[in-house]
């Protein structure tokens, strides 16, 4: 690997300072270490967020919702946000045990990987994700692919998760990568249903108003009968093409339906 | 930048550049080559081992991090005397390697699974072992060597 220096603030203040003088945030590491070997990213200076124990942790705030400090990592949030099984589900299924002990929420959501599974649940439940400066909306986040509206240096502090009625993640991995090769959040809340789908577009997460709609008037797998996803904006590469993918759509969504609890 | 940790109960510490990766300070620099470097990619889990108690890929996290941690390593999993742990002897008991490159991961995955879960089913085991290849043995010896370290018989499968 190319040479570079590693700060290891324990304060967000200190990280924050560390940033803004030209770093780059480390959080897990399991995304940009493997980008850094390859030499996609070439930072000079990486400021590691492991050692900053107020970016740790899972907590419920006054309104009910689960809230997820950034660089908590996956084996926590499987091991404590049981209030929200669907959320916790999700984090206990994201790649290997060892990348469960490592991979952050934050550095999950601030990668906006096109086949991450943060993002589906993140947008699924129309979450708010807080940085060092802001408070933004889930559906305001995602900009397509490895693209979010967070700015140059800036960091994701907590993710809170308003909490469904029920909720599930149906994933249909891609064997080699564990990625998700379409994966499906379908969330019913008192005031509608929100299907987020990761994996599939080549704009990254996002999600579909024809089910949303279809499933607030009721929510059954029969209800999706007919739908279709729209294969034109799907991902087409050498483990699925446009039609597969966007007919896998319609089936993870159904069985996510299906499993809702 | 000077780093300071514990190795299977010992303490160490060595000079390493940011980029050091823990597995290269593990085997270049302690001279501790049981952990393995299989794909360098974070896919193939040969480089697991346990920090603070927990089981990383080696290859996927910098020294630095581990610095002030506890690391233990495949080195430190047989008594000092020798004699092997139960799930490295199911290991041999069972032919669960063929090669064995894979194997100081997968010993490390399975005595974090067992630590966590006493009696996993087999489900869980193969579930567990997601991040650890393996191309020799078809994983089937390895299964059956985590069953019987946790005390448990293989139920008969589907592919015998």
């Amino acid at each position: 690997m190319y040479a570079f220096e590693i700060e290891r603030p324990t304060t967000l203040d200190a990280a924050k300072a560390a940033i803004a003088d030209g770093g780059q945030a480390l959080s897990g590491g399991q995304t940009l270490i493997p980008t850094l070997k390859a030499r996609l990213a070439m930072p000079e200076k990486l400021v590691s967020l492991h050692s900053i124990a107020e970016l740790k942790g899972v907590s419920t705030d006054g309104e009910g919702r689960i809230c997820i400090k950034g660089a908590t990592v996956h084996r926590t949030v499987g091991d404590e946000a049981g209030a929200y099984p669907a959320l916790a589900s999700v984090a206990a299924r994201i790649g290997d045990p060892a990348v469960r002990n490592r991979g952050t929420i934050g550095g999950s959501l601030a990668n906006n990987d096109p086949s991450a599974c943060y993002p589906a649940a993140a947008l699924g439940s129309g979450a708010t994700i807080c940085t060092d400066r802001r408070e933004i909306a889930a559906d305001d986040y995602f900009k397509g692919m490895f693209t979010t509206a967070l700015a140059e240096g800036e960091i994701v502090t907590e993710v809170k998760f308003p909490v469904p009625e029920v909720a599930a993640y149906e994933k249909f991995i891609q064997p080699a990568s564990r990625f998700p090769l379409v994966a499906v959040f379908v969330a019913k809340f008192a005031d509608g249903v929100r299907v987020a789908i990761t994996g599939a577009s080549e704009t990254g997460v996002f999600r579909w108003a024809e089910a949303e709609k279809a499933l607030s008037d009721n929510f059954t797998p029969e209800a999706l009968e007919g739908l279709k996803m729209d294969p034109d904006h799907m991902i087409a590469d050498l483990h699925g093409d446009k039609a597969y993918r966007a007919h896998l759509c319609a089936v993870m969504t159904k069985r996510a339906v299906k499993n809702a609890k | 930048m000077k780093v300071t940790m514990k190795v299977n109960g010992r303490a160490v510490s060595g000079e390493v550049e940011g980029r050091t990766l823990l597995v290269d300070f593990l085997r270049n620099d302690l001279r501790l080559t049981g952990t393995h470097v299989g794909c360098d990619t974070s896919q193939c889990g040969a480089c697991t081992v346990h920090v603070d108690g927990k089981q990383v890929k080696s290859c996927t996290m910098f020294a630095a991090e581990a610095d002030g941690a506890e690391v233990a390593t495949i080195e430190g999993v047989a008594a000092p005397d020798g004699t092997l742990s139960s799930i490295q002897q199911a290991f041999q008991d069972h032919h669960g390697l063929q090669c064995g490159f894979c194997t100081p991961g997968m010993v490390m995955a399975a005595a974090s699974l067992l630590k966590d879960n006493p009696k996993p089913t087999e489900a869980e085991v193969r579930h567990h072992l997601d991040g650890n290849i393996c191309r020799c043995t078809g994983y089937h010896n390895i299964v059956k060597a985590i069953m019987a370290a946790s005390g448990q018989e293989m139920p008969a499968m589907a592919a015998e």
